[in-house]
């Protein structure tokens, strides 16, 4: 596959180190932005590799991305037979064993992981019934997970929502416990748009190697096409992942 | 062919932004009496032969973990319709 360099970018020499890391990211039918996901990856300095949903070899990734979408059309509840995909079972072993294999969900990939119950809560329709896209700010509340790292704590962000289902959902036993173990990840600031809990944009588990969200880091990797045309807050998700693997921050 | 029916409905707390538009729109039609809607999921799973124990045990079980998510609904009915 040859290189796809966007044709407006920094490419002077990235601060985070470059690992020569592959990143996989899953495909099931219905998946809309793994392309997008797998050319973030690329940007950030890594190799993307394209992991098939019916397939069962993690082909020695060293971190996996879910991309957003409407896997199987969103039938029954969003991500709900995703979640039975060969390769799903697959990355769920491997976030769980000791290699913590880090995993990242966006949108769809997010509500997949709620699913497969690798992270608490669920999502379910916006409170205002409708399809939401609009430039989101969020802010970062947790810095010390493998997908950002490369953010400070409390850093505002702007990347792209656009959801259908997307109000975080969880009883306030779950809510508690995730404020109380910092594993909200990031929360939507100034208007909520979706009515999510507490205004949860993303959470991550116990261990930070799984991180899921709502709005789309890939979106925003490129000056000339992410929010507002020169946004790419997005980046740092894919360069964080980088320094996680290579040793660096947590 | 008998058929094994699972309703699945959003648990109590969780508010039904679906049953909610469908509860604003009633009144336009002209029925003011209902004080609130809440929409759920009907799935009807046929089966070739007797429904056995066995069988209406899998049933259960798949409720639970496919046709339901246990975070945010409750599986309020599973019944054996003979036709």
């Amino acid at each position: 596959m040859s290189a796809e360099l966007p044709l407006i970018g920094d490419y002077s020499t990235p601060s985070t180190e470059l690992s020569g890391a592959r990143i996989g990211v899953v495909t099931f039918p219905g998946t809309l932005d793994d392309r997008d996901a797998a050319r973030a990856v690329r940007a950030a300095g890594a190799e993307a590799v394209s992991l098939w949903h019916a397939d069962t070899d993690l082909q020695d990734v060293d971190a996996v991305v879910i991309p957003g979408g409407f896997s199987y059309g969103d039938y029954l509840r969003a991500g709900a037979i995703s979640r039975f995909a060969p390769m799903m079972a697959k990355i769920a072993d491997a976030a769980n064993s000791d290699a913590k294999l880090p995993v990242l969900g966006i949108c769809n990939g997010f509500q997949i992981l709620t699913e497969s119950h690798l992270l608490p809560g669920s999502m379910i329709k916006n409170d205002h019934l409708k399809f939401i896209c609009r430039d989101q700010l969020l802010r970062v509340e947790n810095n010390q997970t493998a997908w950002t790292n490369g953010f400070e704590a409390g850093q505002e962000i702007t990347i792209v929502l656009k959801n259908q289902d997307g109000q975080y959902v969880a009883d306030e036993k779950v809510l508690d416990e995730l404020e109380a173990e910092n594993r909200i990840a990031f929360s939507y600031v100034g208007w909520n748009p979706n009515g999510s809990r507490r205004s949860i944009a993303g959470v991550s588990n116990k261990a930070g190697n799984v991180v899921g969200l709502m709005p789309h880091p890939e979106h925003a990797i490129e000056a000339g096409f992410g929010p507002d045309h020169r946004g790419t807050d997005g980046l740092a998700f894919f360069t964080s992942v980088l320094t996680h693997l290579v040793g660096g921050k947590k | 062919m008998p058929r094994i029916v699972v309703d699945v409905m959003l648990k109590p707390e969780i508010l039904d932004p679906q049953g909610k538009a469908i509860a604003g729109a009633l009144p336009r039609l002209g029925f003011t009496s209902f004080e609130a809607v809440r929409q759920g999921k009907r799935f009807e799973l046929s089966v070739d032969g007797e429904v056995t124990e066995e069988i209406l045990a899998q049933a259960r079980e798949a409720a639970e973990t496919l046709l339901s998510n246990p975070v945010i609904e409750d599986v309020v009915n599973v019944e054996v319709f003979e036709d």
